[in-house]
């Protein structure tokens, strides 16, 4: 009905501006982006203006998952098992060159891009970057969130939205991109 | 901290000449060159007897087209003469063992497990050889010249592309 | 899914049966990150300690060695963060002393006076990390905000906040611009307000003399037998520091005081750290008084670039630039070992060179490795809620732990 479609609207826009006003991130903090980071949550540039100051240093309780840093090969699984162990809605942000394309090293040793293993909503590019991009990015994910689809009343269990890892990411294929099975 | 004259390799020499193959002066500092097996009691004799106590730095070298194929290198502080060390061990392919400085010095501990991760040289007695840089499941060692900078071993499976 | 741990404690296998295996990091707030402490617990006393790096290693002397000597200087920004210039000068003195290069005079004073504004914010970093752990935020926002001065300040002098990539062989990038020095003079007044301000919170503070005095205990034998150096090793009591036993740069100059500890607890190493930054303050006001005019590269046709208006009119000096740029500086072939005080401790650049444009063999000696080596005598007989101020006053750098 009209009305329903209207009311699950007005819904959605209300879920996602309480959910983009209260993010709770979980900083998996690894390397020199880290020091950006706790610059962005300090008083001169400050997260607590979008609501995104307290961080979960728990994933069952955080949603933002702030990748910071140089993901090494060692590190991948803990960073998808701390992937794994977040509820759903959840976001991910690669923060920094290191963690969205594996920045400048490309050796043995570094994860060239956090979405080889996990799927990313946000990439923040700079190495590290300046408060003000990660800002930005806060901002244009805030945007998403806002415009998104909120499945959460018992009437739309049966239609609901694909978790996090099943949504359509667009991943830019690249001729070294085969899975370790297969190699 | 009171001046003492610095100390020449023919000091050293004089002193520990036996446990030495040869010495010389690079850049300033002292270079002891010498077999594996004399390796323990060197060391310990410069502590003892020079008061080398703080144990910096040991690493190694890989020189494929020559046999012995690597250089272990060690680098001493001593407190009295204030003055570094570097030792060089030639380490063979076929058997690359060396003994291990662990009862000596606590530090060297972590610093030989890094050594065998990245070169594959063992150290005979330090019984904790586990990857510490790398992990369970690296199959080779990144810092010799053969092994190709862009090998990587990944532990997760990727995400298949869309 | 089911996902395989990278490494495997040997404390799951052989602890006592009444005590527990508590897994800590590397993914946790306190320990930077990247180290993982596996820590077998009577009640809250840690009986044993199993500490695990390696989680950021990001290949540095591989990459050193397929990179020529001025594509190494970022990778090299990257080791200890906190303070980036100080592993660039390192590295630089060490190609340098293989070039037989000698640095002009001002950039001797100038690269002096960036390490030790450098040492100011990460010593701020290191105790603002330790004491926001502890639970003090304020303390930590106000380091926070002379920090991030700090930041910007150096951005204006070398484009970057946080990673410079400003030193290059044979000198710096650039010179120093306009106003430059008026506003270090206005930063370091209102670092001394703050630091005022922090003393103020902590010293007498019976909470955090609780936590910190006489945790983590150390002797001087004990720290030299696990390698400790730096504010560690001074915290002890020992006055080893090479900005005095073998001065390098323009430190011989320069008249300031080593702080020691005495007991070599955490309060030791947070106090030795404070009184640094205080010298530090007062090294680079002597530096602004040092600086001299001059060139700031030095004119070496081995590794510095020709004039720009050259490049553009004259093929030779072309050539000349495109070859450095391209192929890179050529080092005559040999091997040295330089260390610097840096802010953790002797941070030591072995290099060998064969003769042409990519190092043989860069390999660091970083002092927080060898740190991590020796913690877990620190953390043992301690109680569990000791690792994290232990840790902190560390100042474990992933970068440098790892490399």
């Amino acid at each position: 009905m009209a009305v329903m479609d209207y009311m699950t609207t007005k819904k959605d826009e209300l879920v996602g501006w309480i959910r983009k006003f209260s993010l709770f991130p979980y900083p998996f903090v690894t390397a020199c982006c880290g020091m950006e980071f706790m610059a962005v949550s300090s008083t001169l540039y400050d997260t607590d203006r979008f609501g995104a100051a307290l961080p979960r240093f728990t994933p069952r309780q955080a949603d933002l998952l702030m990748v910071v840093g140089t993901i090494s090969h060692k590190e991948a699984p803990i960073l998808k098992k701390v992937y794994d162990q977040m509820c759903e809605p959840k976001w991910v942000m690669a923060f920094g060159a290191c963690a969205t394309s594996g920045g400048f090293y490309r050796n043995y040793g570094v994860l060239q891009g956090i979405d080889r293993v996990i799927p990313v909503d946000i990439y923040v590019p700079g190495c590290p970057p300046r408060p003000e991009t990660v800002i930005d990015a806060i901002m244009m994910l805030q945007e998403r969130i806002a415009g998104d689809h909120h499945p959460i009343l018992p009437a739309e269990q049966r239609e609901r939205e694909p978790s996090h890892e099943n949504k359509v990411f667009p991943i830019f294929p690249a001729a070294d991109r085969v899975p370790p099975s297969q190699t | 901290m009171t001046a003492t004259a610095p100390l020449s390799h023919e000091a050293i020499e004089h002193e520990l000449g036996r446990l030495i193959e040869r010495s010389w002066q690079s850049f300033g500092m002292t270079v002891l060159e010498l077999s594996a097996e004399h390796l323990v009691p060197l060391v310990t004799g410069l502590r003892d007897k020079f008061d080398f106590v703080l144990f910096l730095d040991v690493t190694a070298v890989d020189y494929p087209e020559r046999s012995p194929r690597f250089d272990a290198v060690y680098h001493f502080y001593s407190r009295r003469h204030n003055q570094r060390i570097r030792l060089k061990v030639r380490v063979p392919a076929e058997q690359p063992v060396v003994p291990t400085l662990a009862g000596h010095y606590g530090s060297a501990r972590y610093m030989e497990r890094e050594v065998h991760d990245m070169y594959g040289i063992e150290f005979a007695g330090n019984e904790d050889m586990r990857p510490i840089l790398l992990y369970e499941g690296f199959v080779g060692h990144p810092l010799r010249k053969d092994y190709p900078i862009e090998r990587e071993q990944p532990v997760v499976a990727y995400r298949s592309p869309g | 899914m089911d996902v395989a741990p990278p490494l495997v404690s040997r404390l799951d296998r052989n602890a006592d049966a009444g005590n527990v295996v508590v897994n800590i990091g590397p993914s946790h707030p306190a320990t930077h990150g990247t180290i993982q402490i596996v820590a077998e617990l009577d009640g809250e006393t840690v009986k044993r300690a199993d500490v695990h790096c390696g989680y950021l290693h990001r290949g540095f002397e591989k990459e050193a060695e397929h990179h020529t000597y001025h594509k190494v200087i970022p990778y090299v920004d990257r080791l200890n963060y906190c303070s980036a210039l100080n592993n660039g000068f390192a590295y630089a003195e060490a190609v340098e002393k293989l070039l037989g290069i000698e640095i002009t005079r001002r950039c001797t004073v100038l690269r002096t006076l960036l390490c030790e504004y450098n040492r100011i914010a990460d010593h701020m970093t290191c105790v603002a990390a330790s004491i926001m752990e502890m639970g003090a935020m304020t303390a930590f926002l106000y380091l926070m905000t002379v920090r991030d001065y700090i930041f910007e300040h150096l951005n204006h002098l070398t484009g970057a906040r946080l990673t410079y990539s400003y030193v290059r062989i044979g000198g710096l990038a650039r010179d120093l611009p306009e106003g430059w020095l008026a506003r270090l003079e206005e930063i370091l007044v209102f670092a001394e307000e703050y630091l005022e301000r922090i003393h103020g919170l902590l010293d007498r503070n019976r909470i955090f003399i609780d936590r910190t005095r006489d945790v983590a205990v150390m002797t001087a034998e004990h720290a030299l037998n696990w390698g400790f150096t730096g504010p560690t090793l001074r915290s002890t009591g020992l006055a080893i520091d090479l900005r005095k036993d073998s001065p390098y740069l323009a430190y011989p100059e320069l008249d300031f005081e080593v702080p020691v500890g005495i007991n070599g607890d955490n309060y030791d190493r947070y106090y030795v750290r404070m009184c640094e930054i205080d010298e530090s303050i007062a090294m680079v006001r002597q530096c602004v008084g040092l600086l001299s005019d001059g060139p700031v590269s030095v004119d070496d046709p081995r590794v510095t670039l020709p004039a720009k208006d050259l490049v553009y009119t004259q093929i030779e000096a072309l050539v000349h630039h495109f070859k450095l740029v391209s192929a890179g500086i050529v080092v005559p072939p040999g091997e040295i070992y330089v260390s610097h005080e840096a802010p953790n401790g002797e941070l030591g650049f072995y290099l060998i060179s064969d003769g042409t444009s990519h190092p043989y063999k860069l390999h660091v000696r970083s002092p927080s490795f060898v740190h991590m080596g020796g913690m877990h005598t620190l953390l043992e007989g301690y109680q569990v809620a000791d690792v994290v101020p232990t840790f902190g006053s560390m100042n474990m750098i992933g970068g440098e732990c790892d490399r």
